[in-house]
This record gives structure tokens, sequence and C-alpha cells, in this order.
């Protein structure tokens, strides 16, 4: 019968994959024109990136050290973007992550390692919980808006900090705000000690179990929210309220579950680098992977396998940019933010640039074709 | 104007050697893979009200839309008092005497009358001058075709059947001598629409063209004198209004027979289900939208709920949903008080064994963006069958949406396909069956039929009958006067949030109601609980 088809859509790999592509394309051109501006080859910078992120086994062990980060957080902001909440707050909720981690492992780092570690992974999810609840809570009952709280959360979380490492878990006669080194059972095993016992040599990184965890997460992650009737519940409040309502959800529930999860996957960055890489607490470990968990959330269209792709992604960039800011002088750290920010800015915030179009292009060759039949 | 003595009102007889005022030859136009419009010719003479009528669809709004602007016709020609044109875009249109009234007005509400017919077509830097020569220009179309409007209003103040007057002006203000209007009554109480349909004739008697595009049957009865019947995206037919009847028309629209009433026998109202008693709600801002309401309804009755949208029914429907919150008075379900004061009180009332199919499916009752099978276990989702332990059995739900849209003959019957991507319709249908696959002993149902066409509306009013026959009580609340006299046992019109008055529905008739609709009390009001 007629009208009754369904409107013909873009296929899917031109939604997820071609437009992602040409979107970062862009990005790449437009980096490359900068280099080429500084008076360097593009294509040389180009393939130094891409050999400083995969070329040699430490190489590929720190970017996914990276994207363990980039997949938290990525995350974190797409669980709440479920519920139609703009998460800014990941790097809050990262640093409050790892206090929770931290203060764990100081308290009872002699006690035998799989304890501690479980026990400091939970502490960590529950710190960046409440990192998550407090602004979630203030959006369901007194609707302060997310994005503002979210925001000042972060500040807070950094003066918080700040204080309890300068006065209170400072170790003490050291000028460095660094508490004491954890005892060794509370170290998340490294992957490449881990490959070592099998034999397989992969040099030596930063890559650590948070990556399995990570994983875990992101698995865990698709079942919450699309077999799970939270899931359903958070999923139904965040498209539509008022049918939220209608089928007897309450919306402030759904809003602070789902800023709760969010504020504890993020909380998880803190696994990565206080069990995992640090071994210590320390001030400003968070490093911004919060709000690029924002871009890698838009890139990834808050599905899980797309931000493993796009944590792959920023992994890649901050683990090649750190060796072309090395190999060529020309270009400083600075050049690598700006690359990066280029990324960000084609992929997430000019998302809608392009897409409409290439979209249409597609849909009108879908129609000529099924015209033609 | 004259009127003959079955109150149709007839048109001046039209010159056969004039060019039709609008013809349009062979338009194809492809959406995808929906053929939208297919070989479609219509000529319109001119002087004269010519309907286009067809179901959801039909491809009539397209047709129309191609005429104005909006859209390229694949292929096709307009011509224009004998002139074939190429309209690019709606400025186009207007500029070759094309008007077009539309069914959502385009008008900003906190300007006057005549700032919002000046706007878009200031001649000038300078406002004071345009507003100036508008006025005049205004003074004497209001003169001349009998639309009584004060320039100096602000628009929002304004009742719908002023405001689509200011839209009808501003169309004949811009020089349309073809008009075009999409479905002008929906929002229109019986007099409003009396209204129109004078003014209307007014116009044609000045020489306008008007295209008139509804689903109303009887609008095309009482107002044209040609009519194009749409179905599937081709013209079926067009004829001479005074050769045809209702039936053949609708016959036409839908491709078979319909039943144009309903079919039902008497009632058997049982012991009372619903009571409600002084009922007030507030909103959020303030205002009482229902004021100490009082009525009860029977297992085996439905209760039509008549009104003009927006004088408390849809508030009335969801304060007893447990969606709206009371203000005072008593809600018994089945001899029960049930507080509908807190949040989770739709869910209780679900348990209860009351289903709620709301007025606006897109706003409440459905997520388009969802797949149909999770569109259609919502406040249901809690449900054991369709959860495990701790996951949700994705399978159950989708072969038990898939049989209810096998039940209530959703099209396609695809509980993996995209809620959005059904027609409004289907849509319903997904809701109806959603609710009343539960056997609920209470059906609160809003505007069951608003946007559905005329073959899904006949199937939704059988069902609603049949749940009453099955001794199930049925709270009906519809705009549409033709639906509540139909489908209801008992009538309750409100007006301003209020009860104004209780009808038996095989005594009502629509001047009485109408004009309670418009806030004339009852004459010897009978008690509210009857």
């Amino acid at each position: 019968m007629k009208g009754l088809g369904a409107p013909i859509e873009a296929p899917r790999w031109v939604t997820h994959l071609l437009v992602p592509a040409i979107n970062l394309a862009l990005a790449l051109i437009m980096s490359g024109l900068l280099i080429l501006a500084l008076g360097e080859d593009p294509f040389q910078a180009i393939s130094i990136l891409a050999y400083g992120a995969f070329g040699y086994p430490e190489a590929i062990g720190y970017t996914l050290y990276y994207t363990t980060n980039f997949i938290f957080t990525g995350l974190a902001v797409a669980m709440a973007f479920h519920c139609y909440l703009f998460n800014i707050g990941g790097e809050g909720q990262a640093y409050l992550g790892g206090l929770g981690a931290g203060l764990i492992a100081l308290a009872i780092g002699h006690w035998p390692a799989p304890i501690v570690i479980i026990i400091a992974i939970m502490a960590a999810a529950l710190f960046g919980g409440i990192w998550g609840f407090i602004p979630g809570w203030l959006q369901a009952k007194r609707g302060s808006h997310i994005v503002i709280t979210t925001i000042m959360f972060n500040f807070i979380a950094a003066i918080l900090m700040t204080y309890l490492m300068v006065e209170i878990l400072i170790e003490p006669g050291q000028q460095a705000a660094e508490s004491r080194d954890f005892e060794s059972g509370a170290f998340l095993p490294r992957i490449h000690d881990i490959l070592a016992l099998i034999g397989i040599d992969a040099g030596h990184s930063a890559l650590n179990l948070s990556f399995v965890l990570a994983i875990l997460c992101s698995v865990g992650f698709w079942f919450f929210v699309w077999r799970t009737r939270w899931g359903y519940e958070i999923r139904t409040v965040g498209q539509n309220e008022s049918a939220g309502i209608y089928g007897g959800i309450l919306p402030s529930r759904a809003i602070i579950v789902a800023m709760c999860i969010s504020g504890a996957l993020a909380g998880l960055v803190g696994v990565n680098e206080i069990l995992g890489v640090h071994h210590r607490l320390l001030l400003e470990f968070t490093a911004g992977y919060g709000f690029v968990g924002i871009a890698v959330a838009l890139m990834g269209r808050n599905h899980p396998f797309g931000i493993f792709f796009a944590a792959l992604l920023f992994g890649a960039l901050y683990q090649g940019g750190n060796d072309l800011a090395f190999d060529m002088p020309s270009i400083r750290r600075e050049m690598v933010v700006v690359i990066q920010g280029l990324v960000i800015l084609f992929s997430g915030a000019l998302e809608n640039m392009f897409r409409p179009r290439i979209e249409a292009l597609f849909v009108r060759r879908a129609q000529a074709a099924t015209a033609a039949e | 104007m004259a009127a003959s003595d079955d109150g149709r009102i007839v048109s001046p007889p039209t010159d056969a050697a004039t060019p039709p005022a609008l013809e349009v030859i062979g338009i194809e136009k492809w959406f995808g893979t929906v053929h939208a419009n297919s070989n479609v010719s219509v000529r319109v003479a001119p002087g004269t009200i010519h309907g286009v009528i067809g179901e959801n669809g039909a491809g009539k709004s397209t047709l129309m839309s191609v005429v104005y602007g909006y859209y390229q016709a694949d292929s096709g020609e307009i011509r224009v008092n004998g002139e074939a044109i190429n309209i690019k875009s709606p400025q186009h249109a207007i500029s070759h005497g094309i008007g077009m009234v539309h069914q959502h007005f385009m008008l900003v509400d906190t300007f006057t009358v005549l700032e919002n017919i000046v706007l878009g077509a200031e001649n000038g830097r300078l406002l004071a001058p345009s507003l100036a020569t508008a006025r005049d220009e205004l003074e004497r179309l209001e003169r001349d075709y009998n639309l009584e409007v004060d320039p100096e209003a602000i628009v929002g103040a304004l009742p719908v059947g002023v405001q689509q007057r200011v839209e009808i002006l501003k169309a004949l203000y811009r020089g349309a001598d073809i008009l075009i209007l999409d479905e002008p009554t929906g929002v229109l109480t019986p007099q409003e629409v009396d209204h129109l349909f004078r003014i209307l004739a007014a116009l044609r008697e000045q020489g306008k063209t008007i295209i008139l595009i509804t689903h109303k049957l009887r609008e095309i009865m009482a107002l044209t004198d040609e009519v194009t019947v749409m179905r599937g995206g081709e013209v079926i037919t067009q004829v001479k209004t005074a050769e045809t009847t209702r039936e053949d028309l609708a016959a036409m629209m839908v491709g078979r027979t319909v039943l144009l009433r309903v079919a039902k026998g008497d009632a058997h109202p049982g012991e009372a289900l619903l009571e409600v008693e002084s009922l007030s709600v507030v909103d959020r801002t303030g205002i009482t939208r229902v004021k100490d309401v009082s009525f009860s309804m029977r297992a085996g009755e439905i209760l039509g709920i008549a009104g003009v949208a927006g004088n408390g029914q849809s508030e009335l429907l969801e304060a007893l949903a447990g969606i709206f919150p009371i203000q005072s008075g008593h809600i018994r379900i089945k001899g029960e008080e049930i507080s509908s004061r807190t949040a989770e009180a739709s869910r209780k009332l679900r348990a209860a064994g009351v289903a709620h199919v709301p007025e606006d499916r897109q706003r409440m009752g459905l997520v388009t963006s969802f797949e149909a099978n999770e569109s259609g276990i919502l406040g249901y989702h809690r449900n054991e069958k369709y959860n495990g332990r701790v996951l949700m059995d994705y399978r159950a739900t989708i072969a038990d949406v898939g049989r209810q849209m096998e039940e209530y003959d959703v099209r396609p019957p695809l509980p993996r396909l995209r809620t959005g991507a059904f027609s409004g319709g289907n849509q319903q249908k997904i809701v109806l069956g959603r609710e009343m696959d539960r056997d609920p002993d209470i059906l609160l149902v809003g505007q069951p039929t608003r946007g559905v066409d005329i073959g899904a509306i006949e199937f939704i009013h059988r069902r609603l009958v049949e749940m009453r026959d099955h001794g199930k009580a049925v709270l009906l609340v519809s705009v549409e006067l033709d639906e509540i006299m139909s489908l209801s046992d008992r009538i309750l019109v409100m007006f301003n949030g209020e009860i104004v008055g209780e009808v038996v529905a095989n005594q009502a008739n629509e001047q009485t109601l109408g004009l309670m609709m418009a806030g004339e009390r009852q004459p010897k009001r009978t008690a509210a609980n009857s």
C-alpha cells in the first residue's frame, strides 16, 4: 500500500561511517594546511603521528591507555545524553573517582590485592557517582540546569582536591602536593606484564587492566540502555518526558539514575590513572579527559561501539601527537592540541554541517533507484 | 447569495468558455518510494468553490504544496487562467494570485491584526506609511467580504475563528484570486464554521476562486460546487457536487463502501465504575482548568465529553488518568478512592484497570524515535510478560506487540519499524492496541480519530463500541461533534472548565450542543449524576 512504507533514510553506513570519515578527513586537511603554513611537510607529520600512535608495541599500549580514559568519559556523557542531559562534569567526576580509589588504596592497600582493587574500583564509581548525583538531584528536584551545575562541580572538585592534597593527604616532608605511594597490592596490573607471562613482548606502557574494565563497561552500557527497564525508562524520559509521565515513569528518578551512572563511569578514569599508572594521589591527573568525552560521545553517536572507535581516534591523537611534538621541533605541544581541537570541531560541533547534505544525496539516489524500478 | 431549499448555497453559473482559474495537468511527485502524486489533473473553474477530498496520505496536501510552491513537481504543468506557469516558491505563487490559509495559522500572536497582515508585504523601510495604506486597504476588504476584524486587536487575544479570518485577510491583501484553505474547520465551533462558510460564499460572489481541502464530507456537500476525490496519490474522479452523495464520495475516498454511521445497539449500563465528585484542576500558571466537575460513568456505556478545544476537557481527561494533578475533589474507581496527587498515579490507575488513550499520541502516547515494539509497551514495561530477572525480554516484547499490531490492523505490522515511520492512523492503532489489549474496565479516550483516515476511523469506532458491549465504561473526549454524537450514549458538554449540560445522545442535536459548547447553559439542567 502506498504511504505506509518507511520513509527512505540514508543507509546506516553513510550515517555511521561515511559522515564521520568525511568530518575527520576535513579536520586533517585543515591541520595539514596549518602544518604547511608552519613550513613543515603535512604528509610527513601525518606519518609521524600515525607511527607514533600505532607503529610499535609501546605506542599501541599508550594509545589504548588514553583510549581507556576516553571510553569511560565518552560512555559517561552518552549515558546522560540518553536521558537528554548534557553532563559537562566528567572532569570533576573523574577527579572525585580518583580520590575515591586513592583513599581506599591508602587506607587498606596492605590487604590482599584483588580485594583492595575491587573495593577501590567500587569507591571510584561511588565517588564519581555522588558527583553526578548532586547535579542530577538539583536538576530533577530543583530545576537547576545540569550544564551550569556540572560546570560548577568541576570547579568545586578541583578546589576540594587542591585542599585535600595540600593540607591533608600530602606526604609529610614533601614539597609536591602528592600522597605517599600505595602498597603494591593496590597497583592495577599492566597489560605488558600480563602478556609477558604468556611470552609476548609488548614493550612497556601505561596500559593496564582498566582497559578491560572499559570494554566490560561498554558491553554493560549497551545491555543497560537497550535491554533493561531502567534503560528503557531513561530513554523514554530523554526522548519524550510527557510520554514518560504518561507511562508511569518518574522523570526525576530517571534523571537521577542516569546522572549517578554517568558520574560513576567518569569516575572510573580515576581507576586507570590512580590505580593503573600513578599509584599515588596527585593533582590534575584528569588532564581534560572529561571534556574530550563530550566529543567522543558526539562522534560515537552515544553508542558504545561508536564510542570505542571515537575514543581510539582520540587516544591515537594524544599518543601520536606526543611523538609528533617530539620529532618535529616546529610543531609544539600546542599545535597538537590545535589538531585535536579541529577534530573536535569538525566531528563534534560541526557534525551537522555536512551530514544533512550527504544523507540527502544518498536518499535521492535511493529514490532514483526505486523510481526507476 | 441565494440558498436553495436543501440549505446548500448555490453558485452563480460559470461560463464554459473561460479558462479554468487553476488547472494542474499530469502532476507527478515522489517522496522516496512513496508516489505522493501520480498523474494528477484537476480543473478549477473561476468563481467556484472546489473541494479536494481524500484520506490522510491521499496526496491532497502534496498537491496543494506543489501548487503553492513548497515543493516542485517531478513533472506536470500548472496553469493559472490558462497560462502555464512555473511556481518556484510561495512568494511566486502569491505573485500569481494564489493564496493559502494553513491548518496551523502562520501568525505572530503578539502583533496586532494590521501588523500581521503587513508582515512580509511592507512597502518601504518605514513602517508607518505601510501601515496607513494597509489600514485603508484592509477596511475596503472587510467591507467587501463581510470580514469583521478589528485591525488594532492583538492576534493572540482573538478567538480561533477570528484568527482564521486574519489569515484570509492576509491572503486577500496580497492580491489572492485563488484561495486555498487546508482543513479550515478543524478548530472551529459549529457556529464559527457557519460564519466561515458565509465568508467563503461571499468571496465566491465577488469572483474569487476557492479550493477547500478537507476530509469532512458534510462540508463538501454544504459548500462546494465541484469536488475532486483523491486516493493513493491519484485523482479518482472530479464531479459536480450536486450530482453525487456523501456515501458515494466516502466509497470513492476509501475504495470500498464504508459505514458512516456507527452501527450500535442500545446501551445496557451496569454499576457505576467511575465516580467524579467536585473535581477541580489548576494548571501551573494558577488558572483553574476544571471547575467543580461531578459525574459518574457506568459499566457498558460510552460517555462523551463535548466542547470546543481548550475548555478543560484535556485537563479533565489527564486528571482522571493520573497525569494532571488534581486540586480538590474525589475520583472513585469501582467505589475505591484514588488519590491522583502522587506522581506515580498513572501506574496505579493502570493496575486498577484504567487504560488511557491520550489526546496527542505523538506528544504523550508514543515515543516516535523508538521502535514500535518499545512504544507498544509504554506504561506496561514493568509487566512480568516483558521482563526477565534483570534484562527485559526483548523477544517476548516483539512477539506480543507484533500480535497486537496484527489484531489492531496496524500497517505494516512490523514491530521493529520506528514508531515515527507509521502514518498517523497506524500510530493511533498502536496506542489503541496497547491500551485495549489489557482488557481494562475503564477506557479513557481522547481524540481517538484525530488525523486518522476514514477506514481507520470506522475500525476504531467499532472497537470502542465493542468494548462498551463487553460491559466496559468508555469515556470519550473529542472535539469532533459528529464523533461524540454517533458514539456516545450520554453526552456532557464542557465550557470554560465546567459541565454546562448533559444530554442523552439519541436526543441530542447539533444546534443545542453547539450553543452549549459556546457557553450557553442548558435551560433545565438535569442532575449531573444520572
